[in-house]
């Protein structure tokens, strides 16, 4: 089959807090799927766990077929083993390096790139994509709007060229219309590349709007997946998530 | 010229600029130690309190390779070349010190309550100083100076070619350092780490490797400036201890955690040490009196160092 990421009934456990609860779920290679859920649900912990940044204490996650974390430590890869093989994680709040400049973000994006010509051609890909950056590129991020810092840290997960691209909360505190436009990118990005994507979103309507898949998420527990239009017209999610 | 005569009017620009040289060699040592502390709280957000004891250590071992290298009677270039040679491998033998140290006595207590790998680090340091009395004995030794060191005169001053080493071998070593932690590509893994370790690691950076680096590259740069120190002082096992103290006070002065801050912080102390003594006439007894009275004075009035970042995160 064409699964690109296996998740196999995974716990994961902060101290007595059980975050995730026997999580199942498989991303085919090439999709765009959400995972919608209210706050605390869960979301993050399972894009945590994926990218490696959480060990879960039940189950595996496969990625191509290859095991990347696992309740058995000696399987567990770490965080920057699992970016080196092409997982990106563009995580809540962004994580811009504040410090650091808008073009060494992007070159920090690129770290495990050796070739410097490849990385010359993604950043122009990438201020195509978001021209906004290259005017900052001089300029400490932590000096940006939130929406340039949220450009920034989708630039900066690309600039790996990912094959799996995860976001978590792209949307978060930006208004509407900027929103939007982050969603457009989202899906060019998928058009172009064929980079499988992986959204945990508030907004729900965006999110199930803009994927071929969706997942619902309670309180570490995944009680709806289907197909995102599907979803839309779900009685339960509609009440639930879409305010209708 | 006996300097603490003067009083603060009688001074002329030459004296002004001898005391500035003194106090630049002095400020250049002590910076170089207190990169070491900002680099390793950059990142660990701690602070390293066995680094002037590292710093001790390496000292040892560049003396007694050098000791006995030049058994015989050495002159000239070969003197000054097997003297660069044992600063390498004090240098080398530090760098390995500091990365193991960290391994053992801190990386376990990383998950820990913050006051844990201090704790361990004071400890490391007691052990260090120890078995340095224990193997070494507590007899202060001296290194031969490596060059001829007549004193030249230069319009009116007064340099020594140490003094000259020692400042052209810090401010080499401090813009070698800005370079690399600017430019270069593990430079910029160290300040990403320093920001976000886990946001770094998704970056593909092994954030372990870096802090070892960090402590590789502190240890080393605090042993040559132990050396440097140990060409007119001398080496023993507490020669650490108080150094090490002062070069931390640079480190908190110059705003911890920053490495322009370090440098200015260590020259800063150096200068107000060599004209608190000579030109205010602070007795040379009190005169570390005066690094604690900067301190207590910054810690007033910018407590987070003069470079220290008083910008709130955007969250
Ligand atoms: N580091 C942590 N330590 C302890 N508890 C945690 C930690 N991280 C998350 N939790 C708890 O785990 C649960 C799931 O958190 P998670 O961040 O995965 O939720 P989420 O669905 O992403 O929520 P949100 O929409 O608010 O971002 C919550 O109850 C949270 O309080
Ligand atoms: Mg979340």
């Amino acid at each position: 089959m064409n699964n690109i990421l296996e998740i196999k009934n995974i716990h994961v456990q902060y101290g007595n807090i059980k975050a995730l609860n026997s999580v199942s779920l498989t991303v085919q290679k090439g999709d765009i799927v959400s995972l919608i859920g209210a706050n605390g649900a869960g979301k993050s912990s399972l894009l945590k766990a994926v990218s490696g940044l959480e060990p879960i204490t039940q189950g595996t996650i496969e990625y191509n077929n290859q095991i990347i974390n696992s309740y058995q430590s000696s399987k567990r890869l770490r965080p920057d083993i699992i970016s080196s093989m092409g997982i990106a994680l563009v995580p809540e709040g962004r994580g811009v390096f504040s410090q650091m400049t808008v073009l060494e973000n992007l070159e920090m994006g690129a770290f495990l790139v050796r070739d410097k010509a490849i990385i010359s051609k993604k950043l122009l890909e990438i201020y195509a994509m978001f021209p906004i950056l290259k005017d900052r590129k001089d300029q400490k991020s932590g000096s940006l709007s939130g929406g340039e810092q949220q450009m920034l840290a989708i630039g900066r997960a690309l600039m790996s060229s990912p094959e799996v691209l995860l976001l978590d909360e792209p949307g978060l505190g930006l208004a509407p219309l900027i929103i939007k436009g982050i969603f457009e990118v989202i899906r060019s990005i998928n058009d172009e590349y064929k980079t499988t994507i992986f959204i945990v979103e508030q907004n729900a309507k965006l999110a199930l709007k803009n994927s071929n898949k969706g997942f619902v998420m309670e309180t570490g527990v995944i009680v709806l997946s289907d197909l995102s239009a599907n979803l839309i017209e779900n009685p339960q999610v509609k009440a639930a998530y879409l305010g209708e | 010229m006996d300097s603490t005569t003067f009083s603060l009017f009688q001074i002329d620009i030459v004296t002004i600029f001898q005391h500035l040289i003194n106090g630049l060699t002095l400020g250049g040592i002590y910076a170089l130690i207190a990169l070491g502390y900002t680099m390793v709280y950059g990142i660990l957000k701690f602070i390293n309190f066995a680094h002037g004891e590292i710093l001790m250590v390496g000292t040892y071992f560049s003396l007694f390779l050098f000791n006995t290298l030049i058994t015989g009677g050495k002159t000239g270039a070969v003197l000054f070349i097997l003297f660069i040679l044992a600063l390498l491998f004090g240098m080398a033998i530090s760098a390995l010190l500091g990365v193991v140290i960290e391994i053992i006595a801190y990386k376990p207590l990383r998950k820990a309550s913050r006051l844990a790998p201090l704790l361990s680090a004071i400890g490391v340091s007691i052990i260090l100083s120890n078995s340095a009395a224990y193997f070494f004995g507590t007899r202060s030794r001296k290194f031969t100076y490596p060059l001829d060191n007549k004193p030249f005169n230069f319009f009116g001053l007064s340099i020594t070619p140490v003094q000259l080493l020692t400042i052209f071998v810090c401010f080499f070593l401090m813009l070698g350092l800005k370079y690399f932690v600017d430019k270069t590509r593990i430079g910029r893994a160290m300040r990403a780490s320093s920001e976000n370790q886990n946001v770094a690691s998704l970056m593909g950076v092994n954030v372990n490797k870096i802090i070892s680096i960090t402590f590789a590259i502190g240890s080393a740069l605090a042993v040559t400036a132990g050396v440097l120190y140990a060409l007119e002082y001398k080496v023993s096992p507490t020669m650490g201890t108080m150094t090490g103290l002062k070069a931390f006070i640079a480190a908190v002065v110059g705003g911890v955690g920053n490495i322009s801050g370090a440098m200015l912080g260590g020259i800063l102390l150096g200068i107000l040490e060599t004209f608190g003594t000579a030109v205010l006439g602070i007795p040379v007894g009190y005169k570390d009196t005066i690094a604690f009275g900067v301190l207590i004075l910054i810690l007033l009035l910018k407590p987070d160092g003069i470079l220290g970042k008083n910008i709130k995160e955007k969250v």
